[in-house]
């Protein structure tokens, strides 16, 4: 019998402590496509986020290092630096990488090494239980912006793909989401893209995935999904902002 | 023909560590221990090693931390300011066991403070500033061929035992010139110590993190880390006790010893029966030998380039508080030779 569909390599089998509806599993199961497609698994090593996704060595099956809050990125250039030979990436929420991490995602994206990070913005603080996040949209209610976020008091959500994608030494920067098959399908090939330019030594590659967290957010999954394809997407536009491949082409 | 170079501390600290077979320098320039970080600017492009200047001491840290969890050598150097701000990486290293080298070259402080030499973080230094309960294992250098000979050891320290190792040294030490030997240059050896992330290759995943969400792991994880603190006292204590006949003991460490063996020479001349103790390792602390060394003194002296921080850990050691006196100097500013003196003078009653 052939076999069609199973789980890749890449991916333990663990259950996740990921509340139910969240898109982290789909997202974790996109970054082990990649890896195992491009046979990259035993070079690879993975750097968890402080939030949901801490727990990123129960899930891959490859090495993983914890980092500090926000601090990834730094963290990744070293290991990138010390030993050229390893397939690092971050994996990062966004209050990591764009609140407390924001300097050193930019350092890191503006010196231009080979790395790969997918950011995953849920527009609120998921583990800490619903909190503004600089992700967070007008006018979305939080624990802490509880008659919703107003730009005058609370500042201006940062759009993190469009600001990568202006960077020099950036690869390439997209915005993905995982809201139906067809999203899921572009996300893995951006994903996967992201991997690629690692391995061929292009630069800095960056993948936003717009990602649902119906706990905080107090909705149902199906209503969670239908909200980034509404709402969140409209605000965080899905598509390319940088890739020096196209680049070439022009 | 000698083999001795003139070199200053900072470069000398530097280029002890190349030869000790660092990978990785990554750092973030602050005065007084800003030659650290030029000289490895050039210093290892040039053998092919690693070398950022990092974004802040955060980043710089955290490289550290990054680097070292792929197994190889690396180190940061920073002063005061810049130290406390790496405090959490710190934290994070001896939680997920990684080793590392951080070299403190105090200036005066708190806060931004001033540039000159200080003794005022050996209380950061060896209690652990960061979050948690961990030690780092600290040496205290005197001479910069002591800082050479402790930066080349205190890699080895480190991969024992899988904690980060602190040189804490001051503004004197980075800036002044010596004449020194260097050590031999290492080669480097990239061989599996069973821990270290290099790629699941015909292996089983490994992680490197602190995090410890189970019940009891964490505090197994604590008493785990306790037992490498005790094998760390047992082991790796270092001091240097001059035993000669002696009624006044004075303790002090760095720079500061530096100058009481000055004074004691002068005091000894003048008929006067005075000692020294100087830990090299302030943490741990040589509290046995201390102890031991007190005995025979009369009074002990306590001189330090700060407000009065190790007399803490001298009144543990001692047990007599009756007999300790204290003599600081903080704000960034060296002991003259002559205010020990005037001070010893003053306790015998001269």
């Amino acid at each position: 019998m052939k076999v069609v569909f199973e789980r890749p390599e890449s991916l333990l089998g663990n259950k996740t402590i990921y509340c139910p509806g969240c898109n982290h599993g789909i997202i974790h199961r996109l970054v082990a496509e990649a890896i195992d497609e491009l046979g990259l698994r035993e070079s690879t090593v993975g750097v968890a986020p402080v939030g949901c996704a801490v727990l990123l060595y129960d899930y891959f099956n490859f090495d993983i290092v914890e980092a500090p809050h926000g601090r990834a990125p730094a963290m990744a250039t070293a290991m990138k630096r010390v030993r050229p030979n390893l397939t690092i990436f971050t994996y990062q929420g966004d209050g990591d990488l764009a609140s407390i991490g924001m300097a050193e995602i930019m350092h890191a994206a503006n010196r231009g090494d080979s790395l790969t990070v997918v950011f995953v913005n849920n527009a609120n603080y998921g583990m800490t239980g619903g909190q503004m996040a600089p992700t967070t949209l007008p006018g979305q209610k939080t624990t802490t912006t509880p008659m919703g976020r107003v730009e005058k008091q609370h500042g201006f959500p940062f759009r993190m793909a469009e600001i990568i994608g202006g960077l020099p030494a950036v690869a390439y920067s997209s915005r993905v989401s995982v809201t139906n098959p067809k999203n899921i399908m572009k996300a893995k090939k951006a994903i996967k893209k992201a991997f690629e330019n690692q391995v061929n030594d292009k630069g800095f590659s960056f993948v936003e995935v717009l990602s649902t967290c119906p706990t905080n957010w107090g909705m149902s999954p199906v209503d969670a999904i239908k909200w980034i394809d509404d709402v969140m997407s409209v605000y965080y536009p899905l598509g390319v902002f940088k890739d020096i491949d196209e680049e070439v082409q022009k | 023909m000698s083999d001795k170079v003139l070199m200053k501390g900072n470069e000398a600290i530097a280029e002890a560590a190349v030869r000790a077979g660092l990978v990785g320098y990554f750092g973030y320039p602050i005065t007084p221990q800003n030659e650290v970080t030029a000289y490895m600017s050039w210093r290892m492009p040039e053998l092919g090693r690693a070398f950022v200047q990092a974004e802040s001491e955060l980043a710089a840290i955290n490289m550290v931390y990054g680097a070292g969890a792929t197994g190889v050598r690396v180190m940061t150097t920073s002063s005061s300011p810049g130290i406390a701000l790496m405090q959490e990486g710190i934290s994070y290293m001896c939680g997920a066991e990684v080793p590392a080298v951080i070299v403190n070259i105090t200036r005066g402080g708190p806060g931004l403070g001033n540039i000159g030499p200080s003794q005022c973080d050996y209380n950061q230094a060896t209690r652990g500033g960061g979050n948690g309960d961990y030690k780092l294992l600290v040496y205290a250098p005197h001479t910069i061929q002591e800082a050479i000979d402790l930066v080349y050891k205190s890699f080895d320290k480190a991969e024992k035992y899988r904690n980060p190792v602190m040189i804490l040294g001051d503004g004197a030490l980075g800036q002044m010139a010596e004449a020194v030997v260097l050590p031999e240059m290492r080669e480097i050896v990239d061989e599996d110590k069973g821990w270290e992330l290099n790629g699941a290759k015909g292996r089983a995943p490994r992680s490197v993190k602190s995090l410890r969400l189970a019940e009891g792991k964490l505090k197994e994880h604590n008493w785990h880390l306790k037992r490498k603190y005790d094998e760390m006292e047992a082991n790796e204590v270092e001091y240097e006790y001059l035993e000669n006949d002696y009624e006044i003991l004075i303790v002090a460490f760095g720079t500061a010893a530096r100058v009481a063996k000055s004074a004691i020479k002068t005091l000894n001349e003048d008929g006067l029966k005075v000692g020294l103790f100087r830990p090299i390792t302030i943490s741990p602390y040589p509290y046995d030998a201390l102890r031991d060394a007190s005995k025979n003194a009369k009074k002990i002296l306590v001189a330090e380039m700060n407000t009065g921080q190790m007399l803490f850990d001298v009144k543990l050691a001692v047990c007599d508080d009756s007999k300790i006196e204290f003599i600081g100097k903080p704000g960034g500013e060296v002991f003259a030779p002559d205010e020990i003196i005037e001070k010893v003078k003053n306790m015998v009653g001269g």
